[in-house]
């Protein structure tokens, strides 16, 4: 993570956008998120040539820890592709002049809004998470005061109240995504809003974990092997989405899927919301029910000729 | 009956006094309050009885003064050097705090089973069928009808929402009550209603209780012992029949005398 | 008989700060005794303060001067000096007050309200009830209204509920305020069999009764107030 400015010209971007005063503060906080697991820290957020809402929170944390020999994973929804993906991918190509990838295991950083990938990640990469609302207590207790004295005091009966209601109104607990943890038996915290899918790949995840709320100007961290437990009732235990069918185009189990619309006859498929994890599936020969479909193929398209640089 | 079962007090207030500034909340305020005690607070609009109430639940640290409470374990502890969260233990499962306006005690926007379960689910209850049907037991006792288990207060009468503010304290069955006005603003036959199932809850219960308000038959029905203040002092205290029935003290004697006749 | 209650020295006034701070006297150096099983009737005319001292007995007035003394066992408690907690636990089990008015609570059953004293001392809620059934009907009070509040009872029937509840429990003190003041002469008859009952059970009754026939039938000693009036002692 070397990034010290020896390119930097008059004119120039400084390496990965932020001036190195910034990224110190920003890595201080990202040090004593890890050291309070779950914890969250208050930091300066700076303004970014973003708009709040597309990650600014993310992209901080990102080109605090960016060095020159990383290589960059940008993903929206599990896509490479979409809006979001695209445009911050291209911001730190340009700011930083790294290299970039689709490919999970080639990344050493991977930022991400919605979606943990599908493959396990290793102890020598880095995940970082775009945050919208920090706090998991936010909506039962509207003040900050109180959410910090309760986080401070473990006071969290009010997380159960939420989950009380939800099965009380739907017969289950109906929260599907931002779906609140307890980090290392002491900070619950809210793990961004991925789907509950994902909630089991955090615990005891290999890879460091960060989460940046740009406009909420909080970081937190879970550092690698770390125990994140699901809140739940002894009688409602904790249950990830179960999806019906495979992947329609790679034949994928036990991943997350995204319902696609293929025409405007009712036309649909459900497809792995990890694009990359689907395309390499793809390329090892393993088929879907509807991998011959003319217009699932389409959808599908493969966009790698679109990642070589 | 509990009330004379034990010889130790569960709270002992000493010289209690608070100012606002250099206005007199309540001044020197001395008590002790009984295990299975009902003690009313009189008065009117400003002489200090809110005051006094807050400083004795922790609500508003005072001036001057300690009040000392019986843990559960049998100790004695000075409540303003409790921890935080002690004392925020003490408050939820200990103690209760029925406020005048249900909105103030209640969340509004959950059902009335969660608001009745919360107090369960912060002391570690992790099963949802059991905060249940404790909820719905309780529910029951404040003569709420189970179908409304899962509906929200706001959706409830004013008299329906100070009953389930009453199930939600009482849940973790707690030796202490605080009541500000708890009839205050019912209609008289809600009123009448609220206060018999009070009675009784109190009793069966054992429950100790500091109880404000301005309505002498709200103290009279409900209470053991009366204190009247005014301008921020005790001015007269004892027997509720003893000074309803033979005042002492100009200010209790105007008080009792205005009460309507009907 | 062992004495139960005696008073010594007993002066009570009233001062009322809403008229100028006029000082009413009521009773001065009032000294006399109640001995187990023995009913002793305060005489005199109205005013002179025989309710004032029954109350003042039951904590229910203070006692400005003197000591209202109460045998419990081998213990002796002054009235007019105790804690109000002290007061409260007289109350439940050694005073006994039978009052002309009955208080009403919403929504309490008649046979309830009756039981309660009882159930106090700690009897079961069942033969509590059951005891409350059999002393109002002794009283008369019609069956039908045992399970209803006595909130809309007539006034005699509300008065012989609050009979009921005064005897209903063992006191060894009673304290009986007009209990037949406008009852017919079958209910009279009723209590002033309880009152004997209850003599034979060794208690130490005070009453106020106007009641000339009643008077003479229960009471064992008559004590005139006007003895004890305040202007003349001041």
């Amino acid at each position: 993570m070397s990034d010290t400015a020896e390119n930097y010209d008059q004119g120039e971007y400084n390496f990965a956008y932020l001036d190195e005063q910034t990224k110190r503060m920003i890595r201080r906080a990202i040090l004593k998120g890890i050291a309070i697991p779950g914890y969250q820290v208050p930091f300066a957020s700076r303004e970014m040539p973003m708009p709040y809402g597309w990650g600014t929170g993310g992209v901080q944390v990102t080109a605090a820890i960016l060095g020159k020999d990383d290589c960059l994973k940008m993903i929206d929804q599990g896509s490479d592709d979409t809006t979001n993906a695209v445009s911050l991918r291209g911001f730190f190509e340009k700011t930083a002049g790294i290299r970039t990838t689709y490919e999970t295991s080639e990344a050493t950083v991977i930022q991400t809004r919605h979606r943990i990938p599908e493959k396990d990640l290793t102890d020598d990469q880095v995940i970082v998470f775009q945050v919208p609302i920090p706090e998991p207590l936010r909506f039962l207790e509207p003040r900050e005061t109180e959410t910090r004295k309760m986080h401070a005091l473990e006071d969290y009966g009010l997380m159960h109240v939420k989950l009380y209601e939800d099965i009380a109104k739907n017969g289950h607990i109906a929260t599907t995504y931002a779906y609140p943890v307890k980090v290392n038996d002491r900070y619950v915290m809210d793990p961004s809003p991925t789907p509950k899918f994902d909630n089991p790949k955090i615990d005891e995840m290999a890879a460091l974990q960060l989460y940046g709320a740009g406009r909420e100007k909080r970081i937190y961290a879970i550092p690698p092997y770390t125990k994140v437990k699901s809140l739940d009732f002894e009688d409602y235990p904790f249950e990830v989405q179960k999806f019906d069918k495979p992947c329609a185009l790679c034949g994928a189990r036990n991943v997350y899927l995204d319902e696609v619309i293929l025409d405007d006859r009712g036309g649909r498929m459900f497809v792995c919301s990890d694009s990359n994890f689907c395309e390499e599936r793809r390329a090892a020969g393993h088929v879907g029910p509807m991998a011959a479909d003319p217009a699932a193929v389409q959808i599908g398209g493969s966009s790698q000729e679109e990642t070589a640089r | 009956m509990s009330l004379f079962q034990s010889d130790e007090p569960l709270l002992q207030v000493h010289n209690v006094t608070r100012y606002y500034g250099d206005r007199v909340g309540c001044s020197d305020v001395s008590f002790d309050l009984w295990p299975g005690e009902v003690l009313a607070i009189v008065g009117e609009s400003g002489s200090g009885k809110t005051t006094l109430l807050n400083c004795l639940s922790t609500r508003l640290a005072p001036t001057a003064g300690a009040i000392e409470y019986r843990m559960r374990d049998g100790t004695m502890r000075n409540l303003y050097q409790l921890t935080e969260a002690e004392r925020r233990l003490l408050m939820r499962t200990d103690w209760g705090f029925v406020h005048q306006n249900a909105a103030d005690g209640l969340r509004m926007n959950v059902s009335a089973g969660a608001n009745v379960g919360e107090r369960l689910m912060a002391i570690g209850d992790r099963h949802y069928g059991n905060i249940r049907s404790t909820a719905d037991d309780w529910l029951g006792r404040v003569e709420i009808d189970s179908d409304r288990i899962d509906d929200d207060p706001r959706s409830f009468s004013g008299g329906m929402r100070q009953r389930l503010q009453i199930a939600r304290n009482l849940v973790t069955r707690p030796r202490l009550v605080f009541m500000d006005e708890p009839t205050g603003g019912l209609d008289v036959s809600v009123q009448a209603r609220l206060l018999d199932l009070l009675r009784r809850l109190v009793s069966d219960l054992g429950l100790s209780v500091v109880i404000v308000t301005h309505d002498l038959a709200v103290a009279r029905l409900l209470s053991h012992r009366i204190m009247v203040m005014r301008y921020g002092n005790v001015i007269e205290a004892g027997l509720t029949d003893q000074v309803l029935d033979d005042p002492r003290e100009p200010y209790s004697q105007l008080l009792v005398s205005s009460i309507l006749q009907v | 008989m062992p004495v139960r209650l005696y008073l010594n020295n007993v002066g009570k006034s009233f001062t009322m700060h809403l008229q100028g701070g006029t000082v009413i006297p009521v009773v001065e150096k009032v000294e006399f005794s109640v001995s187990a099983g023995e009913c002793v009737v305060l005489g005199g005319p109205s005013g002179a303060g025989k309710s004032s001292i029954l109350k003042m007995i039951y904590g229910n007035y203070r006692c400005d001067k003197g000591q209202i003394l109460v045998t419990i066992g081998d213990d002796i408690v002054n009235v007019a000096g105790a804690e109000p907690r002290q007061v409260l636990k007289l109350r439940e089990d050694t005073i006994g007050y039978v009052s002309q008015f009955l208080r009403t609570i919403p929504r309490v059953s008649a046979e309830d309200v009756v039981a309660e004293p009882l159930v106090a001392q700690g009897a079961s809620e069942e033969e509590a009830v059951e005891k409350a059934r059999s002393l109002l009907a002794r009283l008369n009070v019609p069956e039908r209204l045992w399970t209803l509040p006595p909130a809309t009872f007539s006034g005699g029937e509300q008065q012989r509920v609050n009979i009921a509840r005064g005897f209903i429990a063992h006191y060894p003190i009673l304290l009986l305020d007009e209990p037949t003041a406008s009852l017919d002469a079958a209910n009279r008859a009723v209590v002033v069999r309880l009152v004997q009952e209850k003599k034979e059970q060794g208690v130490a009754m005070v009453g106020i009764l106007h009641d000339q026939d009643v008077r003479e039938e229960i009471a064992d000693r008559i004590i005139d107030v006007t003895t004890f009036a305040a202007d003349v002692a001041a």
